[in-house]
């Protein structure tokens, strides 16, 4: 298994550890329950440099990016994050990625972990095929580090360590900036809901700044926070995980990306989503709750009436809400928030109902 | 840490204890040591009363936010009683996994089958053996 640069901190810290796609990450430090709560109430210190950082440089760069990216990213502004899939050329998922504007012609790609050799192949690959030379595409993975800071309190702590203003800092923007005198490229964004930051810096100097963080937001409450609650904090805030909710099979269409797929503009993938659109949808994601004690998960079977429609993806107890919520592919027509559906839990089938999404939303 | 198992029941290679009440009937759980590799255990699913289970047979499913895990019957034998508690209280089996977060009391098919459980002191060992 790969470790990321934190790997020993974590052991030291009393983590478990689990093999996430190749990769050796704390699934939980104390406990997830904990955790989660931690991240929605106080804060939350978040080990991500196992996720891939792509920069994509050059005069072309833009149009690179234009043909791979389902989402418009004309009129993105220097400093500005986007968040896109990748889609293959019938529309399924290739990934999703968040997309920052790091300068003129200059840009990032932050994949997910498990995907990011996949993507990288299918960004030169395409850079091939459309024939274009002033654009390098540039694998920054392993000499990234990133930690995300995640929770209400996350300014206040991070502001210790940084003299530039965070609070004019906007969501999904980022700034270069320095941490502990550290060069840092930090963004108001995050996979849980909160408000929060992601942090990237040189692999070798994460340690650093996740140290310091643990020690000055202790006292405040800050909890390093494993895979657990990542998962549950992300799936409460209506999030997909991919590779568990979505994947090549999949398209944007289908699942909650809908909003980051722009049909107007011509990109890997946009004519077979245009026929698609055309044909119409037969299954569509969907949030739902359990009304029947249970708890559904990943693969289990959907029932409407005796006949089997559909697939949860994700599923789990949340802590905030404290209730059973998942996602789970439904025929279009039974995906309307208020429709019963059954889940099949071992041997009997529980009632569940759709419901709208984020199943948690934060008060601002 | 775990808390010391009581000696005063047997215990499965898969962290069930059964405490024998000397009138053909057992009570069962898990362990601590169990609980503690589960955390934070938010649902039960305990039996239905009448259930006929073997030795080692899946009898009831605890969750906790990341997992689901069986657990096996310490004897063959019939529910003839379950912790309702845990329906609303899940997380008794964390905080009293030997007392109050028992799952099942069952009516023994042959008592015998205890002997084929460890004792405290063996089973202690076992766990402490997994560790390494």
């Amino acid at each position: 298994m790969k470790k990321t640069p934190l790997y020993d901190r974590h052991v030291a810290l009393g983590a478990k550890i689990i093999d996430f796609g190749g990769w050796a990450m704390p699934v939980q430090y104390s406990n997830v329950i904990e955790e989660h709560h931690a991240t929605r109430t106080k804060a939350g210190l978040f080990d991500i440099c196992h996720m891939g950082e792509i920069e994509v440089k050059g005069p072309q760069a833009f149009d690179l990016l234009q043909w791979v990216l389902s989402r418009n990213i004309e009129g993105q502004a220097i400093g500005q994050i986007k968040l896109s899939v990748m889609t293959n050329e019938n529309g399924g998922i290739i990934d999703d990625v968040t997309v920052y504007r790091l300068g003129e012609g200059h840009y990032l790609v932050v994949t997910n972990a498990g995907t990011k050799d996949k993507d990288l192949s299918w960004i030169e690959t395409q850079r091939k095929v459309r024939g274009l030379s002033g654009v390098e595409v540039i694998d920054n993975s392993d000499r990234t580090g990133k930690i995300d800071l995640q929770g209400p309190l996350s300014q206040e702590i991070l502001q210790n360590l940084t003299s530039d203003n965070l609070a004019s800092l906007t969501f999904y923007h980022a700034n270069d900036t320095k941490v502990m005198k550290i060069p840092a490229l930090v963004s108001r964004s995050g996979y849980t809901g909160e408000d929060g930051f992601e942090i990237y810096t040189e692999s070798r100097r994460i340690g650093e700044i996740w140290d310091k963080l643990l020690e000055i937001g202790m006292d405040l409450g800050l909890k390093p926070v494993g895979l657990g609650a990542r998962d549950t904090l992300r799936l409460e805030a209506g999030m997909m995980l991919y590779g568990n909710d979505m994947d090549e099979a999949i398209t944007p269409l289908e699942v909650v990306y809908e909003w980051v797929t722009n049909l107007e503009k011509d990109f890997v993938g946009s004519s077979a989503l245009k026929r698609l659109k055309e044909k119409g949808l037969v299954r569509k994601l969907a949030g739902f709750e359990m009304e029947d004690r249970g708890i559904a998960r990943h693969g289990y079977k959907v029932f409407k009436d005796a006949t089997e429609v559909g697939v949860v993806t994700s599923g789990t107890y949340t802590p905030t809400l404290q209730k059973a919520v998942g996602l789970a592919f439904v025929p279009v027509p039974y995906s309307r928030p208020g429709t019963d559906i059954f889940i099949q839990i071992r041997d009997h089938h529980a009632r569940a109902r759709i419901v709208e999404l984020p199943f948690y939303r934060r008060q601002k | 840490m775990s808390k010391p198992n009581p000696a005063d029941r047997k215990y499965s290679k898969e962290h069930e204890w059964a405490l024998d009440n000397g009138d053909g009937t057992v009570r069962m759980g898990i362990t601590d040591h169990a609980q503690e590799l589960l955390t934070d255990i938010v649902f039960v699913e305990l039996p239905a009363i009448g259930k006929k289970v073997r030795q080692m047979e899946p009898v009831a499913v605890v969750e906790s936010v990341k997992s689901v895990s069986d657990v096996f019957a310490p004897v063959s034998g019939e529910i003839i009683e379950i912790n309702k508690e845990l329906e609303e209280h899940p997380e008794l089996v964390n905080q009293d996994a030997f007392g109050k977060g028992w799952i099942a009391k069952l009516k023994m098919d042959a008592p015998a089958e205890l002997n084929n459980l460890m004792d405290a002191a063996s089973y202690t060992e076992m766990i402490k053996e997994e560790k390494h």
